[in-house]
């Protein structure tokens, strides 16, 4: 979709989605609890005429809506999820209530006057009218702004659940490509093929994690998060086949603090990291290096580091792209939001160093 | 006499394999080196001068493919060029053009027979090679293997970040790309701009009449050479029209240049 031209000139509301379809069934559903409210009023006194108290059940409701429902988009903390946050949504609908209040009466008593529904009687308000008409909008307002709140966060939530099992596919995707691409697949096997004649329990112990490391992509499970711990053992499987087919070119160290290894995170989170440490840092470079795997936790946040003193990485990477480091940080983003940060540092010594931040879970 | 060889594999257990596979395959053969890049490579097949070469394709630093040319372009005149194996787990463009040169190449995992039908046809070619140099012959498989990359679309501007700015610079304007380092030198009659796009991604997407390689890290604008000359050492050297530059022309595209 190409942006207006009109957006340079109306900043403030460049982002503003409306759809109108989603709308119209919002005023009708109010509209709905409007009638269901005058019914009920002219239950408790059917003396009073009906159609003033549909009148202005009606009309408090419509300024009610348009207040709340449409002006919800114009804050700039409903960019992204359509409402505001808690403060500037309470002020929101206080405002709506205190609008439908006296914009809704004037209108209905508009109404009421216009089309003569307060019959022979006249207009009757007295100070408990008001009061009653007050209570009625101000629970009402908040009653329905909390219904439409809640179906809504319902379908977001899922949603985000339906983003983050999507992320979590995709990175299982790109790691059956990683393995399956040819070069690794027949290079490990001719690896596997020379050690089982002159070192069968090696071949054996090399075997072992080609498998774990493939039962990673097709394991059934579909869970979007898993520990820490079970995180590094697949990256052991990884580097433990990287190191027998680099062999002294390589060298790598994991290092997680026993009591971060419960520790949920996006499964195969750094997977991808670390590919592409060995891939486009390390096996380019002709004496090979060292790669190491940090968590720890500061400020109250837990760091994952995956530094390598490979030969650097082309601009691209530097500034942020390319090399599946998008996939991570979207992955991120989905599932904690601004919470959660990546940062790609070339250091000053030869190499790439990349920094993941997410929110801390005390188990 | 005995033949020699030489094995360039990166990963050492393969390294191994491949020298247990031939001791089986070729008991006679005496392997002089094993080294684990393109550089190392280059360097040991010059000082020892082995009679057959295997070459990994993907090694750190320098290719299996660009260390062949390399050393064609070092080997001393009049010597016989050694026979070449290249070895590889997959690679599809490379092995339709070994095919289509009748370059030997093994696949990883080695197997025997495959390797022993490799080693009969190298015995046979030593046996034949005699006095014949078999230099320019190399030289010629070389360079058709080097030019296999398939053509892609034709690049009509060069994009060159100068500061916080790009410079849009069009083809037409270029005489030279040059690669140095982790970058590619584009020279204009006035001007020298740094990009981090490979040569070897560059090529393709040039037209082959308008730029020649006139080495593994020069291209030049065909029609702004001005002159080509050989020195003592039998090296050829060209300039061009517009910049002062001496260009070395290697061995590999010495054919381009010949008096009509």
């Amino acid at each position: 979709m190409s942006a207006p031209p009109a957006d340079r000139t109306l900043p403030p509301f460049a982002g503003v989605r409306i759809d109108p379809r989603s709308k119209a069934r919002h005023l009708l559903q109010s509209w709905a609890f409007c009638v269901a409210i005058a019914v009920f009023q002219f239950a408790l006194q059917p003396d009073r005429p009906f159609m003033p108290s549909l009148a202005y059940s009606l009309s408090i409701g419509t300024v009610s809506w348009a207040v709340i429902d449409l002006g919800r988009h114009f804050f700039p903390s409903s960019r992204e999820t359509g409402w505001p946050a808690l403060l500037p949504g309470i002020v929101l609908v206080a405002l709506g209530i205190a609008a439908g209040y006296l914009g809704g009466s004037a209108l209905g008593d508009l109404l009421c006057r216009t089309f003569g529904w307060y019959g022979a009687g006249g207009a009757q308000h007295a100070p408990a009218d008001h009061r009653a008409a007050l209570i009625i909008t101000t629970l009402a307002g908040i009653g329905i702004t909390y219904y439409f709140y809640s179906v809504y966060r319902g379908k977001f939530l899922e949603e985000e659940m339906a983003e983050a099992r999507r992320h979590a596919d995709e990175a299982r995707l790109k790691l059956l490509e990683t393995q399956l691409e040819p070069h690794m697949l027949f290079n490990t096997l001719a690896n596997l093929r020379a050690l089982i004649a002159v070192d069968p329990p090696r071949a054996q112990r090399m075997l072992d994690h080609m498998i774990a490391y493939l039962r990673s992509t097709l394991d059934a499970s579909r869970a979007t998060t898993h520990p820490l711990r079970v995180e590094f053992d697949r990256l052991r499987d990884y580097l433990e086949l990287m190191a027998i087919r680099m062999g002294p070119r390589l060298s790598y160290e994991l290092l997680l603090p026993p009591e971060l290894a419960p520790h949920p995170v996006p499964t195969l989170l750094l997977q991808p990291l670390v590919e592409n440490a060995i891939q486009h840092g390390l096996e380019p470079k002709v004496e090979g290096g060292r790669l190491t795997v940090i968590a720890r936790t500061e400020g109250g946040e837990l760091v994952l580091d995956v530094i390598d003193t490979g030969v650097g990485a082309p601009a691209p990477v530097t500034q942020g792209h390319g090399f599946g480091l998008t996939q991570v940080r979207e992955r991120l983003a989905t599932l904690y939001g601004p919470a959660a940060r990546l940062a790609f540092e070339q250091d000053p010594t030869p190499g790439a160093h990349v920094t993941i931040r997410l929110p801390l879970h005390i188990a | 006499m005995t033949t020699t060889a030489l094995i360039a594999e990166d990963e050492p257990l393969l390294a191994q394999a491949l020298q247990a596979e031939l001791a089986r395959a070729w008991p006679q053969l005496r392997i002089v080196a094993t080294v684990g890049d393109g550089a190392s490579a280059v360097r040991e097949a010059l000082a020892r001068k082995p009679d057959v070469l295997f070459f990994d394709i993907r090694m750190p630093g320098l290719g299996g493919l660009d260390a062949a040319a390399q050393l064609a372009d070092e080997w001393p005149e009049g010597e016989p060029f050694p026979a070449l194996v290249f070895v590889t787990a997959y690679d599809q463009y490379a092995v339709q053009a070994f095919e289509a040169q009748a370059v030997d190449y093994v696949l990883k995992p080695v197997q025997s027979a495959r390797l022993e039908r490799t080693v009969a046809r190298l015995q046979d070619q030593l046996a034949k090679r005699g006095d014949a140099p078999g230099l320019d012959e190399a030289v010629d498989r070389l360079r058709h293997l080097l030019s296999a990359a398939p053509a892609s679309t034709r690049l009509k501007v060069i994009q060159a970040s100068v500061g916080n700015s790009i410079r849009v610079v069009p083809v037409e304007d270029v005489l030279v790309f040059e690669a140095a380092d982790k970058y590619v030198r584009v020279l204009t009659a006035g001007q020298e701009y740094l990009i981090r796009t490979p040569l070897k991604d560059l090529l393709p997407q040039l037209d082959a009449d308008e730029f020649w390689q006139v080495h593994r890290g020069t291209v030049v604008r065909a029609a702004a050479i001005d002159t080509v000359t050989r020195d003592e050492a039998g090296k050829l050297h060209l300039t061009l029209r517009g910049r002062p530059e001496r260009l070395a022309v290697s061995r590999l595209y010495a054919h381009l240049f010949k008096a009509m």
